[in-house]
């Protein structure tokens, strides 16, 4: 059917011919969808904006300006308090996403590579292990992960006053982790320069070191030379600056520990849970990564003399890797929407702070929302971004 | 749509969407509910004597009750009510939404949320304010020791931002641990997540009666903030407000003058004439309300007058067990004082 209409081209309306000439149809099509979706937009904005008239609300973002009155415990990055802004608690939520965003990252990365290879083990035990690990984990919603992981923290983890207490500095409770808090000297400029100068010249001498390489045949052990650069001017500058370092241990005082670093339950809970469920699939795509180099490239590179480290180095990651970026960079924004649902345990991010209490306090669901909404764009277009440019670097590159 | 600890950003979105989508509310809430038979009260997600489902699913309690009030009044039967449970975050969206009718939530009348937030607040039907539970085992006696204590604070609330200015006016520090219900703060507060747990004094009150061992459990004798709790509803239904508003004062009327569930018939008869007034045995401010006649004998005959409905639900002889206290009437040392039904 559809063939013959396609060839029957002696019809009399001129209409109909536009409607079969296979450009002219696209276009057409092309403009009938623009306009319903403008349609759509205008109709949904003017809807907005009247019935914010309707219940008499303005449209306005001052109220990011006003003390915001609420407190938010856990701000490790800025000091904040009850008297400052609206503002500054959303960037004090803000913050709190950017963490738990990036150690899920990496957490969930590390996680995931090792299961992922694990799971190819030809240890049969390893291998089932980590597959009922893997199937088990990510059919569960990853919500109840986070809760699952909060109550085991706060339900079975003892109160302050009965710590599990590790040699004397590290301490487990329901209310929190407490573990030693490094404390800079005013000298640590000079530890931080000489860590500045070895990284400077790790990166000059990997090029030199890749020149000659190039040039002559002749392999450096670069990345050996490279840590103990590293570790070694670092080190030495640590000495040359009279050890400027000292540590904060917790202590209980009163109901709580005091000093020290706290890695509180919320957090703890949400990061954990969200890692390992994102390392679940991050685990299956670098399986799938894998096993989508022949088998064929292995043996060849066998063939040319290279040892088996060398080939997975050389041969295999970078060519699976062109295979695993892309859907990883999904993984990742996954891992950053995904940290929104903080709020059903209380961890304060954005969606927390702005989204939730100054929403509530001042009322303002329109540009709280915007707000909130904005802020997850930018962050996921950011990571793709990135992840996108990381993907160009890898692709192929035909000589 | 249930509210049922979704957490917040989804509600937001929601009233977004609805912003955005739905028309506005419409002109006539006292319609609607006509229309549908059925009145939409937001509710807590659970507070015990205030608002809780029973063992068999039916929603009970003192909040409860007014909701029952109103659906007596406007739909003349006193079950004609759906509980739309909210937390303290959600609630007044879902009001503002259109999701609900009226809010019925232990909810404190402040000034930004009736100018700001833009609801309307219909008198006050139960004044407390904040207190602070601890565990007795704690040897505290005072809310000025509590410096560096964990607290559980229900997210959203009044409370909330009292807590913050208390600490900060008193020069101490605290960890406060945020919670959607008031099943997690009971939650938090019994695992030793937190040491304190702090609401309006009648809801820790309600708490403590649900512990195995009330007793191991005190609320500290400072009250930090004045927390008068009333009913919403949307602004710019001027007749839906009036309703809420004088549903709450015929309880009152009604206790003032004697008037109860059991002799409402022979009351009836009375030679007061504001209680002829109340019952709509003369004149006619049930039609001028929008309602019929018997608008405050059906409240009255199907779930009582206001001393009633605190004694029933959360009175001295309840589990609960608060006094009368500010919420015992004018004439017995209270606050509770209805205008006159003339």
């Amino acid at each position: 059917m559809a063939a013959i209409s396609e060839t029957d081209t002696g019809t009399s309306n001129p209409l109909l011919r536009l409607w079969r000439d296979k450009e002219t149809r696209s276009v057409i099509i092309q403009i009938v969808t623009m306009v319903v979706i403008l349609t759509a937009v205008v109709l949904l904005l003017r809807n907005v904006v009247i019935n914010l008239e309707a219940v008499g609300k303005t449209f306005s973002f001052d109220f990011f300006f006003y003390p915001a009155g609420y407190d938010i415990t856990f701000s490790p990055i800025i000091e904040y308090s009850s008297r400052d802004t609206h503002l500054r608690a959303a960037v004090v939520g803000l913050l709190n996403t950017f963490l738990i965003a990036i150690c899920g990252i990496v957490l969930s990365t590390i996680m995931g590579f090792t299961m992922g290879i694990l799971r190819l083990s030809s240890n049969w035990l390893v291998n089932r292990l980590v597959y009922c690990f893997l199937e088990f984990t990510r059919n569960i919603p990853v919500l109840l992960h986070i809760l699952f992981i909060h109550g085991l923290v706060v339900t079975l983890l003892p109160v302050p006053k009965n710590a599990l207490v590790f040699t004397d500095s590290f301490f487990l409770t329901n209310r929190g982790f407490f573990v030693p808090l490094p404390v800079w000297g005013p000298t640590a400029w000079i530890v931080a320069l000489g860590l500045a100068a070895a990284i400077v010249f790790v990166f000059f001498f990997a090029r030199w070191a890749k020149k000659v390489q190039d040039e002559t045949g002749k392999i450096y052990p670069v990345f050996l030379i490279s840590l103990g650069a590293i570790i070694g001017v670092t080190g030495l500058a640590f000495l040359a600056a009279g050890m400027p370092l000292t540590w904060s241990y917790p202590e209980l005082k009163g109901f709580n520990f005091k000093g020290g670093l706290a890695l509180k339950p919320e957090f703890i809970a949400l990061w954990l849970a969200l890692s390992y469920y994102t390392s679940c699939f991050i685990a299956e795509i670098v399986r799938a990564g894998i096993l989508a180099i022949s088998h064929g490239q292995t043996e060849a590179a066998y063939a040319l003399g290279l040892r088996p480290n060398r080939t997975l180095q050389l041969v295999i990651i970078p060519q699976a890797l062109r295979v695993i970026v892309p859907p990883l960079t999904s993984q990742y924004l996954n891992v950053t929407k995904n940290s929104s649902l903080a709020i059903a345990i209380g961890y304060m991010d954005i969606v927390a702070t702005v989204g939730g209490i100054t929403l509530m306090q001042t009322g303002k669901e329109m540009e709280t929302m915007i707000v909130v909404l904005l802020v997850y764009l930018s962050i996921s277009l950011v990571i793709s971004a990135f992840m996108n440019w990381y993907n160009k670097r890898m692709a192929l590159v035909e000589r | 749509m249930k509210p049922w600890n979704v957490p917040n950003v989804l509600s937001a979105t929601l009233v977004v969407a609805a912003l955005g989508v739905t028309g506005a509310a419409s002109a006539s809430t006292l319609d609607d509910v006509k229309s549908n038979g059925v009145l939409r009260c937001v509710v807590s997600t659970g507070v015990p004597g205030f608002a809780y489902p029973d063992a068999s699913g039916t929603w009970k309690g003192f909040d409860i009750d007014f909701c029952r009030a109103t659906a007596a009044a406007v739909l003349g039967d006193s079950s004609k009510i759906k509980a739309v449970t909210s937390t303290g975050q959600t609630r007044f969206t879902l009001l503002n939404s259109g999701e609900g009718d009226v809010l019925w939530r232990n909810t404190t009348v402040t000034f930004s949320r009736d100018v700001g937030v833009k609801l309307r607040f219909h008198g006050i039907n139960y004044y407390d304010g904040q207190g602070f539970l601890v565990k007795k085992n704690l040897g505290i006696r005072s809310a000025k020791e509590l410096d560096g204590a964990s607290v559980c604070i229900q997210t959203g609330t009044t409370t909330e931002l009292n807590l913050a200015d208390y600490f900060h006016a008193n020069g101490m520090k605290y960890e406060a641990v945020t919670i959607q219900t008031n099943d997690e703060g009971r939650q938090n507060y019994v695992e030793g997540r937190c040491d304190v747990y702090t609401t309006d004094a009648s809801g820790l009150a309600a708490i403590r009666s649900t512990f195995s061992e009330p007793n191991d459990h005190i609320i500290l004798p400072e009250i930090i903030s004045k927390e008068p709790l009333g009913p919403a509803t949307r602004q710019g239904d001027d007749q839906w407000s009036d309703i809420v508003t004088w549903v709450l004062n015929a309880t009152v009327t009604a206790e003032e003058k004697g008037v109860t569930s059991s002799n409402v018939d022979e009351m009836m008869s009375s030679k007061d004439p504001e209680i002829l007034r109340l019952l709509g045995v003369e004149g006619s401010q049930g039609e001028e309300l929008g309602l019929n006649k018997k608008w405050a004998y059906n409240i009255i005959k199907s779930v009582g007058n206001y001393g009633e409905i605190f004694e029933r639900n959360i009175g001295t002889n309840t589990p609960i067990g608060l006094e009368r206290g500010l919420n015992a009437l004018w004439t017995n040392g209270g606050l509770q004082y209805s205008p006159p039904f003339r």
